[in-house]
């Protein structure tokens, strides 16, 4: 058995866990939450320095409660990217003292990968076309020759920075996704809205700025339930392209942004329709968690990938496609 | 006669020709399904028509109708069986017009692409869109480059072959080929 500490810091969610190949063993978070407006990323780099120590020693502390020694631990994993820079360098930094300390290997991961892993590992998902959407983020991932590949993205801003702007210029409390979801549901009409795929990638920033401006003439639900209806049908277009393109026939969904159920409905839907599997995690593995990082490590670590301290500086643009995937042994492996 | 189906449309031959319907999604609501698939009905005949207008060889509109495309019938062979480099050279030279033209044709693969009485038609426009951006260029051609590689094992002729048409008719095409190398870098996928 292996076991690894994981990190994840990237925006406002501090989580730290400890894995092994079976399950999660302990894992404290502690979330920062602006008084007003969306994440300022000083005011999280604060947070998440403020938090690491206590959050590390309530994690150790769980895990020796249930019985285990920290020197079982073989390795200590960070999200090395992409987030806030100032968030990503503190973490990085908790992570870097923890290896040290214990004299075991540090290994970066790359956040969006993170969440593809937990998925696969949470889920009975084995090669699935991924739709990760969060704040910052939104790509559609797919496994192919020894990498996971960037089918889709979006060519401005993620869906859930999307929704929180317009939720904000609605006057609506961080995070605005939620509460968007909310006024959707008691929707009586459908408002005309931009739908923008361009090739393979989508782009909401337009869409945003256009929802607010339909607010003069149409009810807050309307408008609400417009932009959901709009922003999550090119999301889907693309994963359903992702689709066609690979040949494969999971969809796992990941990201804080999964927890929409409209989202989920309308995967649902096209999966059904092209008799493709549906696959989602359980709320606690799709925003933002520990765990996550943890067992990616553990993946990495277990197929020889390690960090030497000095090479461990993050990379707030970091992008998957660049990391070689060790873990997947065997193309072949991969139906 | 149905031929085939994609993630978007479903392909037939009726009356000697070709007929492209788009079918509904029922993940999206109606109002917005039936505009982006009228929308994209329209553009792709347009493109095709401007297509030609740009010296590039497209199946001639003969009617369109709600989310249906009729066209002319090309009887032709599929460039990926009939490959070689003198038409390589000559598909340089076409996607170069286009280019020049300001269409991106979005899919670019030797299956749509038909070789008929000495030319090579370019058909199914379903995702091409308007854009004269060196990276969208890029990325046109990088997709063609990479069906390249995985069926023809004598890609490296064809795709200089290829490059040679290009900077024919397309006078920045240096600077496209260049951002082709860096998309293979990036491993980006589009």
């Amino acid at each position: 058995m292996t076991t690894v500490l994981g990190i994840e810091g990237t925006a406002w969610n501090l989580s730290a866990a400890i894995v092994d190949e079976a399950d999660v063993i302990a894992e404290v978070t502690e979330t920062y939450r602006p008084k007003t407006g969306g994440i300022h990323p000083r005011e999280a780099a604060q947070h998440h320095a403020l938090h690491a120590s206590g959050v590390i020693e309530r994690l150790l502390k769980e895990y020796r409660d249930k019985g285990h020694s920290p020197e079982n631990i073989d390795a200590i994993a960070f999200s090395q990217g992409p987030g806030l820079g100032a968030c990503l360098r503190t973490v990085a930094t908790s992570a870097r003292a923890l290896a040290l300390s214990l004299d075991i290997p540090l290994v970066g991961v790359n956040h969006c990968i993170g969440h593809v892993e937990i998925g696969r590992w949470k889920t009975p998902a084995f090669d699935p076309v991924v739709l990760y959407v969060s704040g910052g983020n939104s790509q559609v991932l797919a496994h192919r020759a020894g990498k996971y590949r960037i089918f889709g993205e979006t060519l401005d801003i993620g869906i859930g920075n999307a929704l929180d702007k317009f939720a904000r210029g609605a006057g609506l409390t961080h995070p605005g996704g939620p509460k968007v979801e909310e006024y959707a549901r008691k929707a009586t009409s459908y408002v005309k809205m931009p739908y923008v795929v361009k090739g393979m990638d989508f782009s909401f920033s337009g869409l945003s700025t256009a929802a607010t401006d339909a607010l003069k003439d149409n009810s807050l639900e309307d408008v609400c339930y417009s932009f959901q209806e709009n922003a999550f049908a090119m999301l889907v277009e693309v994963t359903e392209r992702a689709l066609g393109h690979t040949g494969k026939s999971e969809v796992l969904l990941a990201g804080g942004v999964g927890a929409n159920m409209r989202l989920r409905e309308m995967l649902d839907v096209m999966c059904e329709d092209r008799g493709a599997t549906f696959y989602v995690p359980e709320k606690r593995f799709m925003g933002d968690n520990g765990a996550m990082i943890a067992y990616t490590g553990l993946l990495m670590f277990n197929s020889g990938t390690t960090l030497p301290i000095e090479n461990s500086h993050v990379d707030p643009s970091f992008r998957p496609d660049t990391v070689d995937v060790t873990w997947i042994a065997d193309e072949k492996e991969v139906l | 006669m149905y031929l085939q189906s994609g993630a978007e449309a479903v392909v037939s031959l009726k009356d000697g020709f070709i007929v492209k319907d788009r079918i509904p999604k029922r993940y999206r609501v109606a109002e917005l399904d039936e505009r982006i698939r009228k929308e994209r009905t329209r553009a792709e005949a347009r493109l095709m028509s401007d297509a030609r207008r740009c010296g590039v060889p497209t199946p001639i509109i003969h009617d369109i109708y709600g989310f249906t495309i009729e066209m002319e019938y090309i009887d032709g062979k599929p460039v990926k069986y009939v490959i070689d480099e003198t038409m390589c050279k000559l598909m340089g030279k076409l996607i170069g017009r286009l280019h020049s033209g300001g269409i991106i044709h979005g899919d670019l693969t030797t299956s749509n692409m038909l070789y008929s009485g000495d030319r090579i038609y370019l058909i199914d426009f379903g995702l091409a869109y308007v854009d004269g951006s060196v990276e969208s260029r890029g990325v046109d051609i990088h997709v063609l480059f990479q069906t390249l590689e995985s069926t023809h094992p004598d890609h490296e002729g064809l795709i200089k072959a290829f490059s040679r048409g290009y900077r024919i008719t397309l006078d920045m095409a240096d600077e496209v080929l260049d951002r082709v190398k860096e998309i293979e870098k990036r491993g980006r996928y589009a």
